[in-house]
């Protein structure tokens, strides 16, 4: 074998072994169907209806052992005030564990602003929570396959597998994940799995007093969730990183981030 | 075919071979490609059962319901009647054999969630009637002069 000979047989080994499995795997119907599966679960939040009461966050809290006073949570509210001079104000102090009790808006490191009602345009609150994205970029970034997705569109993650290395924490454009400080893995909102697919909502809807959280069956059309997605106005959160995020608001306004 | 050059060749492959070996003891049978596909549903089957063994703890107002019917049907009739009963009586996890009696929350803090006078339009909070905590009674538990079950002062009045 001269040179010429080896380079040109290397050539077409690296080529061969360039070609990706799936690229040689027939299409199977049974694979088809299952993309399209009888269930498909999603949440619609009603701003307008949220009063910040953060009954929601210490429910999720106690429900799915989240340490009580760490400052980590798998879900929590955003209260946003808008000035007249155009200044959007956000807080979530604790995130919204113990509800918003106070004027001050909290800016971190124990510092708070004082705003005056005459200053306030409009003031509101946003629940927030994992979107449980169609397309998850936290799932994709794990390099151990320790959290997927579910046939029914819940993101999950597998404890016993996951290394801690952080990128899926990096990769949610959402800020949803954060470490879990007693199991020292990924964490994150799963919609209550053991919840919903006993036939119960989840902790934050069911501790909801205002109905401002709802979770549904996006493939029942009979479901009340789905008939108000389907015709009512809503908005999904960074439409733009192209994740279709399953987490659905009504009265969402342009500075919610 | 006995020359030095194919030594490493069979070391490559021998390792090839423990790595595949040692990968089939440490990796579950049920780890693999799931319904969502490559990208996204690569993981080990049996999580998924294990994520749906976790211990359900707030068990919503039906539950209170099977035994304490009566004051939870009085309670619906109130304004305080959308409140779920575990938000300030605690999670029922499986009360009454475990916990046999519930913490309640008789806080301030807890009353002041909803009722902290702020200044929200465009927002239901605008609704709900509400006090300044630092000049209303401070250090005073609400339930001193409010009922949380019935929170209607002028209510309450009437049956003194």
């Amino acid at each position: 074998m001269n040179r010429r000979e080896f380079l040109k047989r290397s050539i077409v080994v690296v080529a061969g072994m360039a070609v990706p499995t799936a690229a040689l795997e027939l299409i199977d119907p049974k694979k088809l169907l299952a993309a399209k599966p009888e269930l498909r679960w999603v949440f619609l939040v009603d701003t307008h209806s949220c009063v910040g009461c953060g009954f929601c966050v210490k429910a999720c809290k106690i429900e799915n052992e989240v340490p009580y006073d760490a400052n980590v949570t798998r879900t929590w509210v955003e209260r946003y005030v808008i000035t007249k001079d155009g200044k959007t104000h956000i807080d979530s102090p604790k995130g919204a564990l113990n509800g918003f009790t106070s004027k001050k808006i909290d800016i971190g490191q124990g510092h708070t602003k004082e705003i005056k009602d005459e200053e306030i345009v409009q003031s509101f609150f946003v629940p927030k929570l994992c979107n449980q994205c169609e397309n998850p970029p936290c799932v994709q970034v794990c390099p151990v396959g320790a959290t997927y997705q579910t046939a029914d569109g819940v993101v999950l993650v597998d404890r016993t597998w996951c290394i801690g290395c952080g990128y899926c924490i990096m990769g949610c454009p959402y800020g949803v994940r954060f470490f879990h400080p007693v199991y020292r893995v990924a964490e994150k909102c799963n919609f209550c799995y053991h919840r919903i697919s006993k036939g119960m909502k989840t902790a934050c809807v069911d501790a909801c007093p205002f109905g401002a959280r709802k979770v549904g069956n996006l493939r029942d059309p009979n479901d009340p969730v789905t008939k108000v997605i389907m015709t009512e106005r809503v908005a999904i959160l960074k439409e733009e990183y192209g994740t279709k995020p399953q987490v659905y608001y009504l009265g969402l306004s342009k500075e919610v981030r | 075919m006995k020359s030095h050059v194919w030594r490493p060749l069979f070391v490559a492959i021998g390792l090839v071979l423990l790595i595949i070996v040692v990968r089939s003891f440490l990796v579950p049978d049920d780890f693999g490609v799931w319904e969502r596909g490559y990208m996204y549903g690569l993981h080990r089957k049996g999580n998924e059962a294990e994520w749906k063994k976790v211990t359900v703890k707030y068990r919503t107002k039906a539950y209170c319901k099977e035994c304490h019917a009566e004051k939870v049907e009085s309670i619906d009739r109130s304004p305080h009647g959308i409140i779920p009963c575990e938000n300030c009586h605690g999670p029922a996890m499986n009360h009454p054999e475990d916990p046999p009696t519930l913490t309640i929350d008789h806080s301030r803090e807890l009353c002041i969630r909803c009722h902290a006078k702020l200044f929200t339009p465009s927002s239901g909070r605008s609704k709900i009637r509400g006090i300044d905590p630092v000049t209303h009674n401070p250090g005073a538990e609400c339930s001193l002069c409010h009922d949380p079950h019935h929170p209607n002062l002028e209510a309450l009045k009437r049956h003194e």
